[in-house]
């Protein structure tokens, strides 16, 4: 049933985002990273050693991490809150709301093993809300890479970005999805793959399974297009509108509940500019079972499964 | 408590589920035999040796339970084992057919990573079937590897994020004082989880409102997740800062089960919370794993946990 894209070398984004911070923080004496006892959980452990002083761990105190993050902001650094995506989005939302987006700090959030990354540890350290929660608020950038080389762009891109922004960097093992010589640009859609009859729109973890489904809609005689969607805030909403023109039915896959982030983006620019059937693959609106990370993928049919699914009855076939 | 019970308390757990997780179970001897409550009459020498053997098998069960799930905060688990045991296994006025009974005592594990300590606690206390423990963190589980009280009769609150359990602690005593009942309300927090500030807001409130039955207990093992409390954001000195917020507090030995029992059956003092520091380590008393960070979520490799079972073997 799979093209061969999941059956490549998986890849930890935290890497990817680590390894570039330390590029960031070399060439630019601002850079600090603030986190909450989350060193491990972030991979920085070689940046403590290599900048021991511009790590500010503020202990297990989200509120104060990101208000922290506002002062040293305010101070001339540019911070990088990098802690669990679930206690940052969820724990510190005023903050982010009025410390970071608000006040128009220059201040980055990277929410760390985002979506259902921590399976079996629960619903309480599940981060499906944060894509809802964040898009709400206006001047905030938000953006979920797909792979390692997409994470260390949009890391690079935050970095020269005057205001706030959020990234989600997975533990989850994703392999390589955009092509050699990809170019991030914020606030931009890549094509991945064409088609005519629907097109799946993706992003994150989730690119992936996206593009297998579109491989196995093809043998079923479905051209689907694959479009990645690595910035929810703001979405291309010329991207969408061609997709919605020229396919004339949409899938929405993210690893994050399907009201509210990328599936509600996506629908309210569809109904304003072309409507055409939407679907949404992604985690209903209920607290999940227990359960491993992959294992909820599979319950929630986030998968090649699930999305050919998806797409047959957008399509009515 | 709206759940119904997950199965009749039996009497003995053998572990019966996967195969890896029988095979460490039952190969190292890890059934854990429902002990149940020991009442006063008993008297304190033999309160404290059904505690202190109570708590042992505890860790013996919870160790594989770890093994087996791959996953789990063994660390954090071994420092609060002797504390819930010795609530769990006498202090607590609980039983299996009492879980939702209005005047029962409560106890909300705040530090909501130690759920397998709590759940083989519960299942030691016949409070829930030990053959429930071969699922922990399995698909589809009541036990997640955080608690949730609407699959698991006996857990006063979802816990997980840390800084929850305290202001739910504060509720749950204020509804008492406003029924007029002597019910006692416990929570046990972890001391890296005081960095919350929402700990210090119900601090406030739990002395405002003069909650004598409250019992805050903080599990002061000194380490967080990746490092010492002190090394992190101290937290010194924490005695004076609780008694500066308003409540009674005393330091005990946390391992020391005949001093957990003395602080824990205290009468109250009039008009204020209790604030109990029991000075742990985390760990304990597997020496490889004591007092070590990196045991904060280490999953214990098979040779590991035999290890820790040889050293596990005599009270
Ligand atoms: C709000 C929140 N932030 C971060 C975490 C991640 N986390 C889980 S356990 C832990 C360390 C807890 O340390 P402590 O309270 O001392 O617990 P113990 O040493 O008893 O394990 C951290 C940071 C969390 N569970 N909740
Ligand atoms: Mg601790």
């Amino acid at each position: 049933m799979s093209t061969g894209t999941t059956d490549q070398v998986l890849h930890d984004c935290r890497d990817a985002y680590a390894a570039t911070l330390i590029e960031l923080a070399q060439a630019d004496p601002r850079v600090v990273a603030v986190v909450n006892d989350s060193v491990g959980s972030s991979k920085l452990g070689e940046f403590r050693n290599r900048f021991p002083d511009r790590l500010i761990n503020v202990g297990i105190a989200e509120q104060d991490m990101v208000g922290v993050a506002a002062g040293l902001a305010n101070g001339g650094k540019i911070p990088f809150v990098s802690a669990a995506s679930c206690f940052l989005t969820a724990r510190a939302l005023e903050q982010i709301k009025v410390d970071a987006a608000y006040s128009n700090h220059n201040l980055k959030l990277c929410g760390m093993s985002p979506g259902m990354a921590y399976g079996e540890l629960g619903p309480t350290h599940h981060s499906i809300e944060d894509l809802a929660w964040l898009r709400a608020i206006p001047n905030l950038t938000v953006i979920v890479p797909s792979d390692p080389d997409e994470t260390a762009q949009a890391i690079r891109w935050a970095a020269s970005h005057p205001g706030p922004v959020f990234v989600r960097v997975s533990r989850m093992g994703v392999p390589e999805v955009n092509p050699t010589g990809y170019r991030f640009e914020a606030g931009r859609a890549a094509l991945l793959r064409d088609g005519t009859d629907v097109t799946i729109i993706a992003n994150g973890t989730v690119v992936a399974p996206a593009l297998d489904a579109a491989h196995d809609l093809a043998d079923l005689g479905i051209q689907a297009r694959v479009l990645s969607m690595p910035t929810v805030k703001p979405l291309d909403v010329d991207a969408v509108v061609a997709a919605a023109r020229e396919t004339g039915a949409i899938v929405t896959v993210e690893e994050a509940l399907t009201t509210g982030g990328l599936g509600g983006a996506v629908a309210e620019t569809v109904v304003q500019h072309h409507p055409v059937p939407v679907r949404f693959v992604g985690v209903p609106d209920v607290f999940a079972p227990t359960g491993s990370a992959r294992w909820l993928l599979e319950h929630f049919r986030i998968s090649p499964g699930g999305i050919v699914d998806a797409a047959r009855l957008a399509l009515g076939r | 408590m709206s759940a119904g019970p997950i199965a009749a308390p039996g009497t003995t757990s053998t572990a019966t589920s996967t195969a890896t997780s029988t095979a460490v179970a039952d190969a190292a001897g890890t059934s854990l035999p429902v002990l149940g409550r020991i009442d006063v009459e008993a008297g304190r020498e033999a309160i404290v040796a059904h505690i202190r053997d109570g708590a042992r098998l505890i860790r013996r069960r919870d160790i594989a339970m770890i093994h087996s799930a791959g996953l789990g905060h063994v660390g954090g688990e071994f420092s609060v084992i002797d504390v819930l045991a010795t609530l769990y296994l006498h202090v607590l006025d609980i039983s299996a057919d009492r879980l939702d009974d209005p005047e029962r005592d409560r106890l909300i594990l705040s530090k909501g990573h130690a759920a397998g300590a709590l759940y083989a606690t519960l299942a030691a206390a016949g409070l829930l079937d030990p053959a429930a423990l071969d699922t922990f963190m399995q698909p589809l589980s009541k036990l997640n590897g955080h608690p949730d009280r609407k699959k698991v009769p006996g857990v006063e609150a979802n816990t997980g994020p840390l800084g929850h359990g305290l202001p739910i602690a504060v509720g749950t005593a204020l509804a008492g004082k406003l029924d007029g009942s002597r019910r006692r309300t416990f929570v046990v927090l972890g001391d890296g989880e005081l960095q919350e500030g929402s700990n210090w807001e119900a601090l406030m409130a739990g002395a405002h409102h003069r909650l004598e039955h409250l019992t805050a207990i903080v599990d002061r093992n000194r380490l967080q997740q990746g490092a010492r409390v002190a090394e992190t954001n101290d937290l010194e000195s924490l005695a004076e800062k609780t008694r500066a917020f308003g409540w009674h507090t005393l330091e005990v030995d946390g391992h020391d089960h005949g001093a957990l029992l003395d602080v824990l059956t205290r009468t109250p003092v009039a008009g204020k919370p209790t604030f109990v520091i029991a000075h742990t380590v985390k760990g304990h008393p597997v020496s490889f794993m004591s007092d070590n960070v990196a045991w904060h979520h280490k999953v214990p490799d098979a040779d590991q946990v035999a290890a820790a079972l040889a050293e596990l073997e005599t009270p």
